[in-house]
C-alpha cells in the first residue's frame, strides 16, 4: 500500500547528550514517535524526562546526536520555513516597547496565511490586553499572549512546551479550550506536560517519557492504568492476591509478608470493596499521586525488562 | 522576504526608546548648539575651509547617525537575551531577513537624526544646494556602514550588560579622534584620524566646498573597514544562527 499521507511527526532513533560536569548526560537515548495530522498528542514525563529535548529537536532548534525528525515529511527548518509549524516555547520574554496587539501583529505578518490579530486575542480572552506594553504583563497573561503568539500563525502543527506552567486555574480552562476548538479543525496539536490529569483531559494519545525513554506510547487510559494514581497499604495476612487485583479501581496487587500493597486507578472504590470483602484489614494507608516515583518505578520496570531482554 | 511590517514596528520600538532620543538626537542636537552656536560667524573653521555650522552639523550628524547605526546592530543582544531571536527561528523568517531588518531600521533611525540636524545646520545659516546634500547624504550613508557592521559584531559578541559602555565608548573615542569636536589638521591625531572610518564620516562637510571630499585615500579606508568589520560580523552572525 502506498502511504499517500505523511505524518504530521515523525521521530526516528533520536538521541541526544549533553555536556556537563558530571560527566555527558544523557537527555534523550533513542525515541520513536509517529504522529499522523489531526491527533492530538501529549507528551508526558517528569522533569528531566527528556521533553524539552524532544520538543527543541523536532523543532528543529536542536540537532539530534542520531536520528532523524521529520515534520510532514520534511526536516523541520523546511516544515517551518514553509510556515506548517506554531509553537509555544517554555523559555523566552516577549519583546518590549510593543503593545500585545502590535506584537502579535510582526508575528502574523511573518506568516503566509495568517488568522486575524483581533480574532486571536478575543480568542485567547486578552483583547482587553490589547494595548498594554508586553513589559507589564503578569506571568499568566505573558502565557497567554505567547499562546496568542503560536495561534495567530495558523499552523498545521501546534507544538506547545508545558503551556499552562505560570497560568491560574480560569487561565487553564480557557486555555485548554481554545486549544481543542483549535484542534477540532483537523489540526495537529502536540503538547508537553507533567500533569498526566491534562495529558488525560485534553489529549487523544499520550506518549509517556522517562528518563530520555519512551515508556508507553497509547490512550491515556492505558497509562493511567499503568501507573496506578494511588497507593493503598493495609496489613491482611493470608489475603488472595488474585481476589484482591479484582477490586474495583485496582491496577495491581501485590504482597509484602502480611501486607498488601495496591496500585489503585481509583482508590475510592477499592477501599469500599476492600473493607466490604475484608474487615480484617487495618493498618490502612492510602498514599497520594506519587507521581514522579510512579514514573521513575516505570522506567525501573522497563530498565529491567530492557537488560532481560 | 523581508517583512514591511516586522520593519515599521522594529522602528516604533525604537522610537519608543528613551536612549536613542538621548544619545542619537537630543545630545547631538543640544551639542550642536552649543558649539556652534556662539560660532556661527566662523567661515573657515580651524583651516578646514568649512564654515563652523556646517562643520559641526555634519559632525554631530555622524556623531549621532554612528550611535544610531552601531545601537541598531547591537539590539540584536537584546533580541538574544529574552530569546525573541530563538523565536524567531520558528518562524518563516530567515536569519537574513532579520539581519536586513536590523539594518534597515538602523540606517531609517540614521536618517531622523540627519533630518533634525539638517534643520539645526538651516537654523544657524546653513545653506546647501540640493545636488550638494544629495552628495553629502550619500556619503554619510556610505561612510556608515563600517559602523553598521560593527553593532552587529557587538550584538553578537556582547551581554546586554556590556552594551551600553561598549556602544557608547566607542561612539565617543571615534568621534573624537574623527573629529567632531574640532577640525585635526596635522600632526600625529591626524595620522591617526585619517585611519578610521570616523574622520571620512565628518570629512562628509568638506562635499560643500566643492571637489572630492574623500579622495581615494577616504574611499580605501571606508572600504576597507568595511570589509574588515563586516566579515568579523558575518562571522559573529554565523557562529551565532548556525548553532544548532
Amino acid at each position: 500500500m502506498i502511504e499517500l499521507q505523511h505524518h504530521a511527526v515523525e521521530l526516528r532513533g533520536i538521541e541526544k547528550s549533553f555536556r556537563s560536569p558530571a560527566g555527558p548526560v544523557h537527555a534523550v537515548r533513542g525515541i520513536d514517535v509517529a504522529i499522523a495530522p489531526g491527533e492530538v498528542v501529549a507528551l508526558l514525563g517528569p522533569n528531566g524526562a527528556g521533553k524539552s529535548t524532544t520538543v527543541d529537536v523536532l523543532l528543529g532548534l536542536t540537532k539530534a546526536d542520531d536520528g532523524t525528525a521529520t515534520l510532514f515529511g520534511r526536516p523541520p527548518a523546511e516544515a517551518v520555513r514553509a510556515g506548517q509549524v506554531g509553537a509555544m516555547l517554555q523559555t523566552g520574554a516577549l519583546l518590549r516597547d510593543l503593545s500585545v496587539r502590535e506584537l502579535v501583529t510582526v508575528v502574523a505578518s511573518l506568516y503566509p496565511e495568517p488568522l486575524d490579530v483581533d480574532e486571536v486575542l478575543e480568542l485567547v480572552g486578552i483583547t482587553g490586553l490589547g494595548g498594554r506594553r508586553t513589559q507589564k504583563l503578569s506571568g499568566g497573561e505573558t502565557q497567554r499572549v505567547r499562546f496568542a503568539l503560536a495561534l495567530v500563525t495558523n499552523p498545521e502543527l501546534l507544538v506547545l512546551d508545558e503551556p499552562t506552567a505560570a497560568m491560574d486555574v480560569e487561565g487553564r480552562h480557557a486555555f485548554w479550550a481554545t486549544m481543542r476548538a483549535f484542534a477540532a479543525q483537523g489540526k495537529t496539536v502536540l503538547f508537553a506536560t507533567h500533569y498526566l490529569e491534562e495529558a488525560d483531559a485534553y489529549a487523544d494519545r499520550a506518549v509517556l517519557l522517562a528518563r530520555g525513554r519512551v515508556v508507553v506510547d497509547g490512550p491515556t487510559t492505558e497509562i493511567k492504568a499503568l501507573v496506578g494514581l494511588r497507593t493503598i497499604r493495609a496489613t491482611l495476612p493470608g489475603a488472595d492476591l488474585d481476589v484482591l487485583s479484582h477490586l474495583p479501581g485496582v491496577s495491581a496487587a501485590e504482597s509484602r509478608g502480611e501486607a498488601i500493597v495496591l496500585r489503585c486507578v481509583d482508590s475510592d472504590a477499592t477501599i469500599r470493596a476492600l473493607l466490604e470483602r475484608f474487615p480484617r484489614a487495618r493498618d490502612i494507608e492510602i498514599s497520594g499521586a506519587g507521581f514522579e516515583e510512579a514514573f521513575l518505578e516505570l522506567t525501573r520496570d522497563h530498565d529491567r525488562q530492557e537488560e532481560a531482554a | 522576504m523581508t517583512s514591511t511590517t516586522y520593519v515599521r514596528y522594529e522602528l516604533v520600538r525604537v522610537l519608543r526608546n528613551r536612549r536613542f532620543f538621548l544619545f542619537s538626537l537630543g545630545f547631538p542636537l543640544v551639542l550642536y548648539f552649543l558649539v556652534a552656536g556662539p560660532n556661527r560667524d566662523v567661515h573657515d573653521l580651524g583651516g578646514s575651509g568649512v564654515s563652523a555650522p556646517l562643520y559641526f552639523m555634519i559632525g554631530l550628524t555622524a556623531f549621532g547617525a554612528m550611535n544610531s547605526v552601531i545601537a541598531g546592530g547591537a539590539r540584536i543582544a537584546f533580541d538574544r537575551s529574552v530569546g525573541w531571536t530563538r523565536q524567531l527561528r520558528l518562524t518563516p523568517l530567515s536569519p537574513r531577513s532579520y539581519l536586513v531588518t536590523k539594518i534597515l531600521t538602523a540606517y531609517l533611525t540614521a536618517l531622523i537624526t540627519v533630518v533634525v540636524l539638517a534643520a539645526a545646520g538651516a537654523s544657524l545659516g546653513v545653506h546647501l544646494s540640493a545636488s550638494v546634500w544629495a552628495e553629502t547624504i550619500a556619503l554619510l550613508l556610505i561612510g556608515l556602514l563600517p559602523f553598521a557592521a560593527l553593532g552587529i559584531l557587538f550584538g553578537h559578541l556582547l551581554t546586554v550588560d556590556s552594551l551600553g559602555p561598549a556602544v557608547g565608548g566607542t561612539t565617543a573615542l571615534l568621534a573624537f579622534l574623527g573629529g567632531v569636536w574640532f577640525p585635526i589638521q596635522s600632526g600625529f591625531m591626524h595620522t591617526v584620524a585619517q585611519a578610521l572610518p570616523s574622520y571620512w564620516l565628518v570629512q562628509a562637510s568638506r562635499v560643500a566646498t566643492g571637489g572630492h571630499a574623500w579622495g581615494v585615500r577616504g574611499w580605501a579606508i571606508t572600504v576597507a573597514w568595511t570589509i574588515v568589520l563586516g566579515a568579523a560580523a558575518a562571522w559573529a552572525y554565523r557562529r551565532d544562527t548556525e548553532r544548532a
